[in-house]
């Protein structure tokens, strides 16, 4: 895949990531990993874990990342440009008329379903992506899945500290008990 | 100069945004509102508000409308792309350890941690997006029935692995087609 093919990949991904922060994931999934078949869900999986060790918006570091992974430097700069630009063209044009637009009764409508469909489409990007992650390791990995769910649900502890405490408990864990015999 | 003060504020708002989406507002209203005064609090749920039906993180609308605000496109240009910057750094270095040559197995092993915890809290995010979807309210529970239709829909279709850019669409074409059946038969549920 060309870097041009790319940027234009990333630019209408981001233009459809309503509601922010994950929901760049199955949009990502669906054309790196399912239509170009260029990235594996355990990959996809390692890219989201780092895009959460830098602050900033999720969607941004992601595309980062997916640019990184596929194309290099060139293709990280070209996922953050990507990923930047149509929020920020949107936003620009809207900043005119941005009261009569937010307040709209058809865009609050559209909305409504978009948000039923994208909560959908989470539903099984998380089922795959569970999937995955399963595969090795089945009752370690099913334990501190559950884990962490119940953590970011039921506790504000900040994302980034969730994830340095997953890596930590990776190292520690797999430190005493070798791969080939963990569970 | 007014560009580079906005340059140095969301240099400041991407370095220190960490969690993503809302997690971010607290920091850009301090930034903002507070610091630079560039907006009113009316004007920042205005942000929030106009956040919510368009595509991109927060981080950026915010640095955007700020922009246009205080010094029109270039300000919105260099708002923004100073929003992402700390984190471009960052992963960039990152990266370059990430992605070349062989990794230590230390690193191989915080990721058989991380792959199951990320799809863990991908998970919480969808239950939080699940609530403020198909919910008008919780207590009482009030279920929107036009979101209800569109995820049930959709749901199906991509069980069926039906692409999933049109599926974005067709959700709004359900939202859009159930406003008007509850427009013709007087039933509308307050909209949000």
């Amino acid at each position: 895949m060309g870097l041009w093919k790319f940027f234009l990949k990333i630019f209408v991904i981001s233009m459809m990531t309503f509601g922010g922060g994950y929901t760049i994931v199955p949009l990502i999934r669906e054309e790196f990993v399912h239509k170009e078949k260029l990235i594996g869900d355990e990959e996809m999986l390692d890219l989201i874990a780092l895009s959460q060790t830098a602050p900033g918006p999720i969607a941004v570091s992601t595309a980062l990342l997916t640019g990184y992974k596929l194309k290099g430097r060139r293709g990280a700069v070209v996922g953050v440009i990507a990923a930047t630009l149509p929020p920020l063209i949107i936003i620009s044009i809207l900043y005119f008329f941005y009261t009569w637009f937010a307040s709209n009764i058809w865009v609050r409508a559209a909305l409504r379903g978009m948000s039923g469909a994208i909560c959908a489409i989470m539903i099984i990007a998380v089922y795959d992506l569970a999937k995955a992650a399963l595969k090795k390791h089945k009752i370690f990995s099913a334990i501190i899945m559950v884990a962490a769910f119940l953590t970011g649900l039921l506790t504000s502890i900040n994302l980034g500290l969730i994830i340095l405490a997953l890596a930590l408990i990776g190292i520690v864990a797999f430190h005493y008990v070798p791969e080939e015999k963990m569970p | 100069m007014i560009l580079l003060r906005l340059f140095i504020a969301f240099v400041e708002v991407g370095a220190f945004a960490f969690g993503g989406g809302y997690a971010a507002l607290p920091l850009i209203e301090r930034v903002i509102v507070h610091r630079y005064g560039w907006l009113s609090m009316m004007e920042m749920t205005d942000v929030v508000s106009i956040s919510q039906v368009t595509p991109g993180p927060i981080a950026i609308n915010a640095a955007t409308f700020v922009g246009m605000r205080v010094a029109g496109l270039p300000g919105a240009i260099v708002a923004s792309f100073a929003t992402v910057l700390p984190q471009t750094i960052l992963l960039f270095i990152i990266g370059i350890f990430f992605f070349r040559g062989k990794r230590p197995t230390t690193i191989d092993h915080a990721f058989l941690a991380l792959r199951p915890g990320v799809a863990g809290l991908i998970g919480v995010a969808t239950v939080s997006i699940f609530i403020s979807a198909i919910f008008l309210s919780t207590s009482p529970i009030v279920i929107d029935p036009v979101a209800l239709v569109a995820f049930s829909v959709v749901l199906i279709l991509r069980i069926k692995r039906v692409n999933l850019f049109p599926l974005v669409f067709l959700g709004a074409g359900i939202g859009l087609l159930g406003h008007l059946v509850e427009y013709l038969t007087g039933t509308g549920a307050s909209p949000r």
